[in-house]
Parts: C-alpha cells; sequence; structure tokens
C-alpha cells in the first residue's frame, strides 16, 4: 500500500523550501478582531489546563463551595504532599526510564534504517519505506491484545522493558518518515569528499551522517520521548504492579484512589504534566516543524 | 595509498587494458555484496523489532481470533468464525460502531472548519505569533490521562463546568452519565485536545502558498473572501485531505478517553463506547482472549478499507499534481 506522506503533494512541496522570510511580506497585518479570537481561541486551549494546575492550590472546600474559583487563600499543601510523596518519584523515574529508552531506541534503530532508505540505491527500497509508513496507519490499538499475549510470553509484564521495545516499534514509523528526507539532502558533494579521503559509507554515517542530522535527530527523539511519557493503552496492559506503574497510570489510580480529595488529584495532575510540558516549550520550532513536515511528507 | 600508483599507471601488455576503469575515476568501493551486508546491518535492528511488535502481533491476532482461549497454554478450541458471528450479532458492538462512526463525521465537522478560519486569521502579521502557536498547541501535548482526567472533574455534575453555568444563571447538566449527552461532551473533549494540531497543520499548510498567488490576486481586484475561496482553500487542499486522513484514523481507534472517562461499565451505559474499548472489556477485561484478537482483526479491517479507500479516491489527486499539468 503506498503510504500518506510517500506522495508530498507536488504543490507545496518545492515552495516549502522557498526563502523563510520572503514568505511573509505580504501577508496582511492583523486588526483587532483577530486578536480577539485569537485571545478567545487560546483562552479556550488552556483554560482547561490551567483549571487543573490552579485546582491543585486550592482546598477541597473551596472546591465544593465554588467549583469554577480561583484560589483564595493559595494553598500549596496538595503540592508538597505529592512531592514528598515516595510513590510519585518511583512513577516519575519509571516514566524517566521509559521514555529516555524508548527515545534512544527510536532514534538509534531509526537513524540507522532512515540512512539506508535515504542514501542506498536497491531493489525494494520503494516496498521497505511503504512498510514502515504503513505503520503510521496502525496505532497501537489494533496489536494490543496479541502484544500483551508476546509480552507475557517473554515474561516481561510488570516490567519496563514490556513497554520500551514495543514503542521503539511504533516509534520507527515517524521517526523514518522525518529522518529520510532530512538525510537525502546531505549533499551528495559530502559523501564523495568523505570517500575521497577513504571514509567507507559505513564511516561516513558513523562521522558524518550522526552529526549532520542532529537536528532531526533531537525532533524525533523528543517526539518519541513524550509519546512515551503520555502513553497510556501499552502500560496499563503491560503493568500491573503499582510500583512498575509509569505517570499516567499512576494519575488515574491516584485519581481512584482519592476520588474525593479532588484538589490533591488536581495537583498530582498538574505535576505530571510537567516534564513533558516543559520539553515541549523548549523544543516546541522542532516537534511543530517535524510533525508538520512528517505529515507534508 | 601506495597501490594506486601501479594500477594509474598504463600498462603496455595487451591483455592488462581491459580491466582497470578509466583513469581519473575511482573504481567503486566493494562489491554489492558488501552493500547488501551494510543494508542487513543497518535496517536489520529496525526491520526485526518493527516486524516483532507491530507486524506480528497483527498475524497473531488474526490467528487467536479463530480459538475460543483463555489466554494460557496454547490455543485448542478452534471454532472457526463462531467469534466473528457473536461480533456482528452483539448488539453492544453495532453501539460501539455508531459511535465510533459518529466521532469520524464529528470529528470532522467540528474540527475542519474552525481550525480553518483560526489558521486563516492567524497566518496575518501580528504581535505575539509565535506565542500564540505554542499555546494553541499546549491540548495536543498534555497527555491523555491529563486531558480525561481534569475534564472528567470538570464536568462533574458539582464540576467546574456546571458551577460555571449556575453563574451566568443557566441549567446545569449531567454531562458524563445522561447517554443524551455523553457523546456530546466526549466530542467536546476530543475537538480540544485535537484542534490545536489541525491548526498548527494548516497554518504549515497556508505559510507553503506561494505570495506571489496573493499578489496577482489583489492586483486583478479581488475581494478577501475571493481570494481565500479561489486560492487559499483550493491550494490547502492536500493538507485538508491529510489532516482529514489522520482524524479519521484516529477516531476509528479511540480508545484512552474513554477508557479513562468512563471506564469500562460506564461507557456502554453513557453511550460511549468504541470498538476499542469493546474488544479490552470483551477481551482481556473477560479474560477471552480469542475473541479479544477476532475484535482486533474487525477493528483492523474496517481502519484498513477506510484507509485504503480514502487513499484511493481521496488522496490520490495529490499525487497527480494540481498546478502543474503532468498528465500522461
Amino acid at each position: 500500500m503506498s503510504a500518506i506522506p510517500m506522495a508530498p503533494p507536488p504543490v507545496t512541496t518545492p515552495l516549502a523550501t522557498a526563502p523563510r522570510g520572503r514568505r511573509r511580506s505580504g501577508l496582511d497585518r492583523a486588526g483587532l478582531p483577530t486578536y480577539l479570537v485569537a485571545l478567545v481561541f487560546i483562552a479556550v486551549c488552556i483554560g482547561p489546563v490551567i483549571y487543573i494546575v490552579l485546582g491543585g492550590f486550592r482546598t477541597n472546600a473551596q472546591i465544593t463551595a465554588d467549583p469554577s474559583g480561583f484560589p483564595g487563600p493559595w494553598e500549596i499543601g496538595n503540592y508538597l504532599e505529592v512531592l514528598q510523596s515516595p510513590i510519585f518519584w518511583q512513577q516519575v523515574g519509571n516514566s524517566v526510564v521509559a521514555a529516555t529508552f524508548t527515545a534512544l531506541g527510536v532514534v538509534i534503530l531509526g537513524l540507522m534504517a532512515s540512512y539506508v532508505l535515504a542514501r542506498y540505491e536497491f531493489a525494494g527500497r520503494g516496498a521497505m519505506y511503504s512498510l514502515f509508513a504503513a505503520g503510521l496507519m496502525f496505532p497501537i490499538t489494533v496489536a494490543i491484545t496479541p502484544l500483551y499475549i508476546m509480552i507475557r510470553g517473554l515474561g516481561l509484564t510488570d516490567s519496563l522493558a514490556g513497554v520500551i521495545l514495543p514503542q521503539i516499534a511504533f516509534g520507527l514509523p515517524t521517526t523514518i518518515i522525518i529522518l529520510v528526507p532530512f538525510l537525502r539532502a546531505i549533499p551528495k558533494e559530502l559523501e564523495e569528499a568523505a570517500a575521497m579521503d577513504g571514509a567507507s559509507r559505513l564511516g561516513f554515517f558513523f562521522r558524518m551522517v550522526v552529526q549532520l542530522s542532529l537536528p532531526g535527530v533531537v525532533t524525533t527523539g523528543i517526539l518519541a520521548f513524550i509519546a512515551s511519557w503520555n502513553s497510556y493503552m501499552l502500560p496499563l496492559f503491560i503493568l500491573n504492579n503499582e510500583s512498575s506503574y509509569t505517570l499516567p497510570l499512576g494519575v488515574q489510580s491516584f485519581a481512584s484512589q482519592y476520588s474525593v480529595d479532588t484538589a490533591r488529584v488536581l495537583a498530582f495532575t498538574s505535576l505530571s504534566m510537567v516534564p513533558a510540558v516543559i520539553f515541549f516549550l523548549i523544543f516546541q520550532k522542532r516537534i511543530v516543524g517535524g510533525l508538520t513536515g512528517a505529515v507534508k511528507g | 595509498m601506495t597501490t594506486i600508483v601501479p594500477r594509474a599507471t598504463p600498462t603496455t601488455g595487451t591483455g592488462a587494458r581491459v580491466a582497470p576503469a578509466p583513469a581519473g575515476r575511482r573504481p567503486r568501493r566493494g562489491t554489492d555484496w558488501r552493500k547488501l551486508f551494510e543494508i542487513a546491518l543497518l535496517t536489520g535492528p529496525a526491520i526485526l523489532i518493527f516486524f516483532a511488535f507491530v507486524i506480528l502481533p497483527v498475524l497473531l491476532a488474526a490467528y487467536y481470533g479463530f480459538f475460543k482461549w483463555k489466554g494460557f497454554g496454547p490455543p485448542t478450541n478452534f471454532v472457526g468464525l463462531d467469534n466473528y458471528f457473536i461480533i456482528f450479532k452483539d448488539t453492544a458492538f453495532h453501539d460501539a460502531l455508531l459511535h465510533n462512526g459518529f466521532i469520524v463525521v464529528m470529528s470532522l465537522i467540528l474540527q475542519g472548519p474552525v481550525a480553518v478560519v483560526v489558521a486563516l486569521l492567524l497566518n496575518q502579521k501580528m504581535h505575539g505569533r509565535s506565542v500564540i502557536r505554542v499555546l494553541i498547541f499546549v491540548p495536543y501535548v498534555v497527555s491523555e490521562v491529563i486531558v480525561g482526567t481534569g475534564w472528567s472533574l470538570m464536568l462533574q455534575t458539582n464540576g467546574a463546568v456546571n458551577g460555571m453555568l449556575t453563574k451566568l444563571g443557566l441549567p446545569n447538566v449531567d454531562w458524563l452519565s445522561d447517554p443524551k449527552v455523553a457523546l456530546w461532551s466526549l466530542m467536546i473533549i476530543i475537538s480540544w485536545k485535537y484542534i490545536g494540531f489541525a491548526v498548527i497543520l494548516f497554518l504549515a499548510g497556508l505559510q507553503s502558498i506561494p505570495e506571489e498567488l496573493f499578489e496577482a490576486a489583489a492586483i486583478d481586484g479581488a475581494t478577501y473572501w475571493q481570494t481565500q475561496r479561489r486560492i487559499t482553500l483550493p491550494l490547502l487542499g492536500p493538507t485538508l485531505r491529510i489532516w482529514a486522513f489522520l482524524s479519521i484514523i484516529g477516531a476509528l481507534q479511540l480508545f484512552d478517553l474513554v477508557w479513562i472517562i468512563w471506564g469500562q461499565y460506564v461507557s456502554s451505559t453513557a453511550g460511549t463506547s468504541t470498538m476499542a474499548t469493546y474488544m479490552v472489556s470483551n477481551g482481556r477485561m473477560s479474560g477471552n482472549y480469542g475473541f479479544g484478537n477476532a475484535v482486533a482483526v474487525v477493528l483492523f479491517l474496517i481502519s484498513l478499507v477506510i484507509a485504503l479507500v480514502y487513499q484511493r479516491f481521496v488522496l490520490r489527486r495529490d499525487t497527480e499534481g494540481a498546478l502543474t499539468e503532468r498528465k500522461k
């Protein structure tokens, strides 16, 4: 099957590489209504997130009295309690380990495969690319039941490896689709020059490609990290023991355990999103660019 | 490298002239075997893990789906297509399928137009452009569990949303358990979470439209709306169609939000069950792994058919060249 990003729309592709500064020159200047609409839209987008964060600064009594009000007085006890609970840090640790190893695995395997797909001529290259790209269309949902049986057969339930390995596999399509154009853009002359200097293709890969593709590698690594940090369905199947939980499972079990303690649940919830949001804010340009690039081919 | 020297010097012997490559050109390094080895070395690990954890499970699902199987020991109780007959006769599955269909259609209707309008508005010179983009994208980055937990607290009967309605003097709504409302609540949450992605995607699409076209339209005296309708929207077409594709596939596989907010039992009484929650409830949670795998196969086939049909009839236009006439 020909996968989505295989065929970039011919209209957009050449233009997407046009110099950036020129493109915006003739755009209309935004008027007041535009700012108003933008403001409303942003308020809708981040309102619920702010509700969660602020809710953690309130007491349950405040929340009951006025569910949609502001903290008054501000209460930091909920956050402190969560920050002092060992189970929270255990789950943070699990999430960090799972996300880090997922990102590393995805990047290393993805970069190696993308290099071949981008720069080697061989029969079956198109088929190989389509195979990986087709993975984009089938998220983990359809594979989860047999996947769970496989992982159980390997004895990896309740271990982070059981989450990491499938996540690497399911992260490969996005990674390869982002990295292949990236690696293809490395000028042929560079490879020839390296060959003149006696570097083999593999030597060129390890000495030059890895460094030249660093921006793409960072993008895909961060995407894989965030995807793992947020992933829910796979850990839900694989991890049954509270001490092996990653944060999403932790949030859910905390929310059902302390269902009457709304403020504490909100504090736990907001703390659990901090790392992913910080990562996103730092790398937002790369992430947004990488995502849109991947979708557009 | 000293070895090059003798090769480059022209030999006077007759037979030797045939073999060497033309002087000045580097002979090809290594044989095809070496290249194959490199290809295998570099792609091997990725292919291995991809097959083991993506392809193999799908194949296994097809196999297990023919058995009545509790998940322990090898499956022995072959039941042929029985699992599939049960699925297609089960009204709970019909409900789930309907809900998925509703979510697919409503996602497109609710998010598409709003996202296009917002993207058109934001595609102007304005202050704080990059900040706006980041903030719009935040819901997409926040995990499903956080979105689910936060929204289910806000939508509780005594939650923040009803609190605001009370302040505005409006009647309260039972957002989560009233079957007439719950599916719409789910749509609100889904739209909230994923519309930012659509806007960002459309903005990127808009930026790739050449400025000259707008200048030409302006010279010809086109109004703002004419320009949007005749130039922007058609050229945004490819982006719109790919977004719609991703949205459809995502909606068909929807699991996390429903499971987190409604859970196994409430999702069916509140009318928000999906094929994926049906699969998990009736497969893993009830220990019927054969049946669960059969549902996975049905879900897979439905997604596959829709994906292929969509690619064949909708996305194909994009590969044929819209501006450039490269017909035959």
